[in-house]
């Protein structure tokens, strides 16, 4: 009977996850011909340089996000059940309208002659060139991306068992340490799979380099190009997907034995 | 554990069949031919604002339903074809894309007894000269062309401006807006340097490269829609975009003119086809005819904003222009000589990787 149930899942991802992979991994290994090749993969080295800039840029932006969603969820966690109610409504708000025009939105409101700049006359200080930036990828990430760390957080964190805070308070722990000793260690398997839901899309987002950014090329544009632009190159786009894939997955890993070790600590 | 296998089996199966079914909902009455329609977006006059509904229209005239739908890009056109599924009457590619199509035995001729209408097509277009693409004109009905033009806003640039060279001009720095796909980006170099736009010569396209590279003395912004918005909101200075277009922004923005750069441009075209696999070959004729009657071309004209190939419905256009924006801007859509134009054709699958990757290293340099 359980198993039963469990065929669509399995066949859902049979048909959109595993399939879709394998066709990755056989594209950037063939050529146009379907012939076997490592030439895609040592083409890809070409934009390490690109690779970088994306990785780093999708870091900082999962950074900036623990920081201020932490915080966020934290608040949200200890609030009042309706006001709890009210909060996830607002988070989630943003994200009924399409993602598109909300990042185009910024396009109008860092514009030279934006919304933000036009303000900033007003009152009479120098405009800010705000578009175009690196600064600005980061904000528009950060801005999109930033519910998807709030709400694991805040998963975990509501379900925190109060006693032990109290217990530790009874043991005249002060609130520092009951943070750094409880609270932090038990949120971790929240803290894990916000920074998986960011930077995951950060790192290979496209669309918003390219509007906020002026164009700017980050891994996913030059991977978008292989598919729609004029060279219609999927081989060499896969190969840059299995290689993103790759370092993503390798990011992970290294995170989880951190994350694994931090979770012993609240346990012993 | 049999049972598991057939039911992958039949959800497999079920999924494979969804897209038919759907597909196949559209023909209720066998005896109502319906009319597949693959047009690009916002690319008919429809009604809005007291138009013409044109497609309103030609169901009321021939009782031919029509099953209108829109692509974003060419590429994206090719790979629906290609892909099938869904089999189209009419289709509206452009220049390049039909020389390709034409190439792989995906258009049908066309029978053009059927198209009595062709008559009122400018010439020009029909002359493998102007377009290479189609070089019998056996399987295509131009429908709208037009040129890439300089637009540029005249409270910041006071200077004459006839030249691409502006774009390279330093007074002008971070004021600059740059085609952000290759092929027109390419395009513009190679005007610069004398090249044939569809050279497929390696050491050619790198000078062409190399040229754009060297607009990072400029920090260009590239952009592609949104110079429809950065330009009338004075984001930035200059821009090159496709001459139609410059028009509805100046619309929006009174300081905003435009030229055609005296070292050339590129011209483009779009044209009605029928790809192989119809079954309503007639009366797709017959829309084509409709779309070029005068009273539709120039209601599509219109709301396009573009040049129109036929010669009635492009007089009555240019009339209008005359007395809204003065000659010179008429001239600009309506060009009496296009030897200074050149077409894009497609290039082989080399070349296009060649000037991918260069264009990728120009835009992570610059």
């Amino acid at each position: 009977m359980k198993k039963r149930a469990a065929l669509p899942y399995i066949v859902w991802m049979l048909v959109f996850t595993i399939v879709p992979m394998i066709m990755v991994v056989y594209f950037a290994f063939t050529t146009k011909d379907g012939a076997f090749t490592l030439e895609n993969l040592i083409q890809v080295k070409e934009y390490a340089g690109t690779f970088w800039e994306s990785i780093k840029l999708g870091a900082v932006s999962t950074l900036l996000c623990l920081l201020l969603g932490y915080p966020m969820a934290a608040i949200m966690a200890r609030s009042k059940a309706h006001v709890q109610r009210t909060l996830v409504l607002l988070c989630m708000m943003p994200m009924w309208m399409n993602f598109l025009l909300r990042t185009y939105a910024w396009m109008t409101i860092l514009e030279n002659n934006g919304l933000l700049n036009s303000l900033l006359q007003l009152i009479g200080l120098p405009k800010l060139q705000m578009i175009n930036t690196s600064g600005a990828i980061v904000l528009g990430m950060v801005y999109n991306f930033l519910p998807f760390m709030i709400i694991p957080i805040y998963t975990v964190m509501v379900k925190l068992d109060t006693r032990l805070v109290e217990a530790a308070q009874d043991l005249g722990c002060n609130w520092l340490g009951v943070f750094r000793r409880v609270i932090f260690p038990l949120s971790v398997p929240g803290i894990i799979s916000g920074i998986t839901m960011v930077f995951v899309p950060a790192a290979s987002t496209f669309i918003i380099s390219k509007l906020l950014g002026g164009g700017t090329m980050l891994i996913g544009d030059i991977i978008e190009l292989q598919i729609t632009g004029g060279a219609n190159n999927l081989n060499l786009g896969a190969a840059m997907s299995l290689v993103l894939m790759i370092i993503v997955l390798i990011t992970m890993m290294v995170m989880n034995v951190f994350g694994d070790r931090e979770g012993e600590v609240a346990l012993t | 554990m049999s049972k598991k296998i057939l039911s992958v089996v039949l959800s497999v199966v079920l999924l494979a069949v969804l897209p038919l079914s759907l597909a196949s909902c559209g023909e209720a009455n066998p005896n109502q031919v319906t009319l597949n329609v693959f047009n690009w977006g916002e690319y008919i006059s429809n009604g809005e604002d007291g138009s013409l509904d044109v497609i309103a229209e030609f169901e009321k005239q021939t009782g031919i339903k029509v099953n209108y739908t829109t692509f974003e890009t060419n590429e994206a056109l090719y790979n629906k074809m290609k892909t099938g599924g869904v089999s189209y009457d009419v289709i509206i590619p452009s220049d390049y894309m039909i020389g390709k199509m034409i190439q792989e035995d995906m258009l049908e001729k066309l029978d053009f007894s059927n198209i009595p209408n062709y008559e009122l097509i400018d010439d020009r277009f029909k002359s493998s000269e102007v377009a290479p693409y189609d070089p019998e004109g056996a399987y295509s009905v131009p429908y709208t062309w037009g040129r890439v033009g300089l637009i540029y806003n005249t409270k910041y640039v006071t200077e004459p401006v006839n030249s691409w060279n502006i774009l390279w001009d330093e007074t002008y720095k971070n004021q600059i807006l740059m085609f952000d796909n290759s092929r027109d980006a390419f395009g513009i170099a190679q005007f610069l340097l004398g090249q044939s736009v569809n050279t497929e010569d390696t050491a050619e396209l790198e000078q062409a490269a190399a040229l754009l590279q060297q607009q990072s003395v400029v920090s260009p912004v590239y952009a592609m829609d949104q110079i429809l918005e950065k330009m009338p909101s004075e984001d930035a200075y200059i821009a090159p975009y496709y001459v139609g277009d410059c028009l509805t922004m100046c619309d929006e923005n009174e300081d905003l003119t435009f030229t055609v750069p005296q070292e050339g441009t590129n011209l483009f075209l779009d044209a009605m086809c029928i790809p192989k696999g119809t079954k309503h070959k007639k009366e797709a004729e017959q829309f084509i005819n409709f779309m070029c009657s005068t009273e539709v071309a120039y209601a599509n004209i219109e709301y396009i904003a573009y040049s129109s190939p036929q010669v009635e419905a492009a007089a009555q256009h240019k009339e209008y222009l005359v007395q809204e924006y003065g000659d010179e801007i008429a001239q600009a859509i309506y060009p009496e000589d296009l030897s200074n134009t050149q077409m894009f054709l497609t290039l082989s699958e080399e070349a296009n990787q060649t000037m991918t990757d260069l264009w990728v290293k120009v835009k992570t340099a610059n």
